[in-house]
């Protein structure tokens, strides 16, 4: 089967790839590209462990196909940190222990920027509601939803 | 294991909340699980499953798929050693591993692997396996645990029982647990109320996010590169050199990060395929499980059958306590039944007292460990009943507890005596807990459950090498789950007197330490700890020896202290303190390498009780429930880093709210497994819980230098009958079935679901 050829914008760096029609965007970022930061905990989009951004919306990399990233924005958890900076949601992770494993965590870091670049004070509630597409087996989600809010808190404030 | 040299006060790093070392990585994706690997020249690993629960497998046609286009390798059970024979009950186990691996006569269960193909893509492989015709003769098959003791249910595998079985058992039936004390008649006439019911769990998965995934390297030399996610890469290498016929030392396993693995990362199932792949097609090869896969061929945890039996007086008293425990465990013999019936009434003092188990076979995945295996079931049955016995008499359920509650000294339900346990301090720091004294608002109910689970040591090396400019490598052998290299770090600074900092740890790979069990039995922080611990004593040791040697005093007249040597009694002389940094800057030109070592089997994992509190509600229309309020109150024996034990804590808790409310295999008349995948098998979303907190109770391990003991399964001990205890309470009907599901709960409530 001939492969497609797609140029993209990953982390606001130009790429260019071949993938067959078949192939995920996940299998692109992971096997083609070797951004292994989006992880595959399903691929059929009920865990959310592969969530990137694709011209800023949250979509899981493992329901959209590779050839369909042409021209488009894609944003994953690579792009998060900026040089040798964290983003303040990284930091706080770490200082909460927001994360056990950490498989989960690259797709909950990527939504959850997201939801505070819309909404910089959510609830409780909508960070639960927000975050409910992002399977966390391992922290029964109490650190993650403290390290979001005060995340989005301290954000407010240097702001 | 003496230790003289217990401390439990006046620490510099335990008990503080430093940053993990892996934090970094794991927040910027640049952490390597096991899928995130690849080799030059590698391909890709597909496993064909049977479609069927019970089936003779009569053919293997591979020849369309071999013809394929960048096809390499197509391997099935006949690639696999044949030195390896079946024996009844576990004798047999490493024939039961390769069994599972790879199906010989017959496909067990739905999911069970029959062949594999390697190619040069993941397409390839994919189609290549689709190409591969089985032929079956579907076989009668069962998958429910009583239905598989009845008469004229299928055999799975006849000549599996072990002797101590009573005869006339069904031969599904392949092994008996019986322990106990006291005279039962005696002990039910004294009481005032006898209850006895009947309970049901369903198996419930891991649910870990990673699926399975290595990359092997297998010459046709015998020499081998292994890399996986698993709790126990020395395990892995063992087991996978017997399946091959290598030599162990022959295989180098390397443990990558791991997603998760609460027990089923324990257990090997495509390491040894993803070899025999390699062997075949002398190419490194990667093998990553699906969902689907990861749900229908691993480890699940047992489902059961329980009769318990509690009789009381009206103050309270437990006088008799009786229980039977049938476990399936799939085709497999290992049901963790002896678990379950010596978990079920440990937390109490009874002088009647017995329990009875059953190992089960069924047409299921072969049952791996999840998180204390075989206990929390045991606590839904036995806490429900002791909750109805509370609700009859009138008595308050923690008081009720603490009235029976084990204590030091007192003879354990299964036969020794307690050393220093903290039942009764989780009891009473329950009670005095904000959440037990708030008032329920209508419509929700309260409930209380204990919970144990043993602990365990286990096998463990450690080794600590000291660098020149004053760090230390510390190098351990279990995995790191989750954030156990901060907790070895921090013990290693505090012995070296040293800043957190300046460690490295790192997991090291079978070639560079000597064994290491598995990450299992909360024995990590346990035995890990303590062999750091000791590891970092021992280099302390040969610090001091170089002081004194400079010094020209004798060694013992040389104390450490804030990460100095100093002249220590009457002899010792006048000498400035020498800081660990200046010892090891000059360590090559006064004797080599300093290095610091611990190699033994740690056999004093203190035990570990937790007590939880739950609020819930149910919606009487639609039987949905709400967990509105969660407690988990759990001794450590000493916190070392008190936010992972929080996290255990919690994550315990969540775990066990699943399986309460949600969680299980699914299976249709076909014995199909039906919800293999995240969508149908609902674990707990972030919207699904409240906050979940968390009170540590530190009544010190006499086992641990430090007094500490594993946490990270008892937390999942109390959380069914916590959460039963208080959706009955709530619903005005006891409910002796999970999950408590609400098609389930309008049952229980008259109503139609
Ligand atoms: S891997 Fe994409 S949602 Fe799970
Ligand atoms: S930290 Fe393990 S799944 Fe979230």
């Amino acid at each position: 089967m001939s492969k497609i050829h797609v140029t993209t914008t990953i982390n606001d760096d130009e790429v260019e790839f071949l993938c067959d029609p078949r192939e995920s965007l996940l299998d692109v970022l992971r096997d083609r590209l070797s951004l292994t930061g989006a992880k595959e905990g399903c691929g059929t989009g009920d865990c959310g462990a592969c969530t990137v951004t694709v011209d800023g919306r949250l979509v899981c990399a493992c329901l959209m196909l590779g050839a369909e990233a042409e021209g488009k924005s894609i944003g994953t958890v690579e792009g998060i940190a900026t040089d040798e900076e964290l983003h303040p949601l990284q930091q706080k992770f770490i200082e909460y222990a927001a994360l056990q494993c950490g498989i989960c965590t690259p797709g909950i870091l990527v939504a959850a920027k997201n939801l505070l670049e819309r909404n910089p004070d959510p609830t409780e509630t909508e960070v639960r509601y927000w975050l409910a597409g992002n399977l966390c087996r391992c922290t029964g989600y109490d650190k993650i939803i403290r390290a979001v809010m005060d995340t989005a808190a301290e954000m407010r404030e240097a702001s | 294991m003496a230790l003289d040299s217990q401390k439990t006060e006046g620490f510099k790093q335990i008990g503080t909340r430093p940053d993990r070392p892996d934090g970094v990585d794991k927040v910027t994706g640049r952490a390597r699980f096991g899928a995130d690997m690849t080799a030059p020249g590698m391909l890709w690993g597909v496993i064909v499953r049977s479609p069927h629960a019970h089936a003779r497998i009569v053919k293997i046609d591979t020849s369309k798929a071999e013809a394929m286009e960048g096809v390499k390798a197509v391997v099935t059970r006949a690639d696999f050693s044949d030195a390896i024979t079946p024996a009844p009950g576990m004798r047999g186990e490493m024939w039961n591993v390769l069994e599972n691996v790879m199906a010989d006569e017959k496909a067990l269960y739905d999911g069970h692997a029959v062949a594999a193909v390697a190619a040069t893509s993941q397409l390839a492989a994919r189609d290549a396996a689709k190409a591969i015709t089985v032929q079956y003769e579907v076989l009668p098959h069962v998958t429910d645990v009583d239905k598989a003791m009845e008469d004229g249910a299928p055999v799975i595998r006849d000549g599996t029982a072990e002797a101590s079985v009573p005869e006339g058992m069904h031969p599904n039936v392949v092994r008996y647990h019986e322990s106990g004390q006291g005279d039962l008649d005696a002990g039910f006439a004294a009481a005032d109320l006898v209850i006895e019911e009947t309970f049901k769990t369903e198996a419930t998965h891991q649910g870990y996010i990673e699926p399975h995934a290595c990359l092997a390297t297998l010459g046709g030399d015998g020499k081998g590169e292994l890399w996986c996610c698993t709790q126990g890469h020395w395990n892995v290498q063992k087991v996978c050199a017997a399946l091959l016929g290598l030599e162990t030392s022959q295989l180098r396993v390397t443990a990558s990060e791991i997603g998760g693995g609460f027990g089923g990362k324990t257990a090997v199932f495509i390491e040894p395929v993803a070899l025999a792949l390699s062997r075949k097609a002398n190419k490194p090869v990667k093998l990553v499980m699906t969902r689907s896969e990861v749900f229908r061929s691993t480890g699940p945890t047992a489902s059961t059958s329980m009769d318990v039996k509690i009789g009381m007086t009206k103050d309270g008293t437990i006088t008799a306590a009786q229980g039977i425990f049938r476990c399936q465990g799939g085709a497999f013999p290992g049901a963790p039944m002896e678990f379950t019936a010596m978990c079920s009434f440990a937390p109490y003092n009874l002088k009647a007292v017995k329990q009875i188990g059953y190992d089960v076979m069924t047409n299921r995945p072969k049952q791996a460990a999840y998180r204390a295996p075989g206990s929390p079931m045991a606590a839904f049955a036995v806490e429900s009943v002791i909750d109805e016995l509370c609700n009859k008499l009138g008595l308050d359920p923690i008081d009720t507890r603490l009235k029976n509650a084990s204590r030091e000294g007192t003879q354990a339900n299964f036969g020794p005596k307690w050393d220093r346990i903290g039942l009764v301090e989780t009891l009473e720091a329950a009670k005095a807990h904000p959440h037990y004294a708030t008032p329920l608002k209508p419509g929700q109910g309260r409930g209380i459950s204990c919970g144990f689970w043993f602990n365990h040591g286990g096998e463990t090396a450690v080794m600590l090498a000291l660098s020149e400019d004053g760090t230390a490598q510390l190098a351990v052998g279990t995995p790191d789950i989750g954030g156990s290299r901060a907790s070895m770090a921090m013990m290693a600074a505090e012995e070296l007197g040293i800043p957190y900092e300046n460690v490295r740890c790192t997991i090291a790979d079978t070639a560079s330490l000597g064994y290491n069990e598995i990450s299992h039995g909360s024995r990590v922080t346990y035995a890990s700890g303590l062999a750091t611990i000791e590891a970092a004593r021992d280099a302390v040791k040969k610090l001091c020896a170089r002081a004194a040697a400079k010094w020209g005093i004798p060694e013992d007249a040389v104390k450490w202290e804030d990460g100095c040597a100093v002249p220590s009694g009457p002899n010792a002389g006048d000498h400035d303190p020498l800081p660990l940094a200046k010892i090891t800057a000059k360590m090559g030109a006064t004797g080599g390498p300093i290095v610091g070592h611990f190699e033994a089997t740690p056999e004093g994992a203190g035990v570990s009780f937790a007590t939880h509190i739950v609020d819930a509600e149910v919606d009487q229309e639609t039987g949905k429930t709400n967990v509105s309020r969660y407690t988990v109150v759990q001794d450590a024996g000493k916190a070392i880093h008190p936010t992972y034990v929080e996290g255990q804590f919690q994550g315990g808790a969540a775990q066990g709210i699943g399986w309460a409310l949600n969680e299980e295999y699914i299976y249709g008349e076909d014995g199909r497994l039906q919800n293999a995948g995240f969508l149908d098998y609902r674990i707990p979303v972030a919207s699904d819980l409240p906050m979940i907190d968390t009170v540590i109770v530190e009544v010190p391990n006499p086992g641990h230098p430090y007094g500490v003991r594993g946490v990270g399964e008892t937390s999942i001990c109390p959380p069914l009958a916590a959460i039963a205890n208080a959706v009955s309470n709530a619903a005005g009907v006891r409910l002796k079935q999970l999950p408590m599901s609400p098609p389930r709960i309008l049952k229980a409530l008259g109503k139609h679901g």
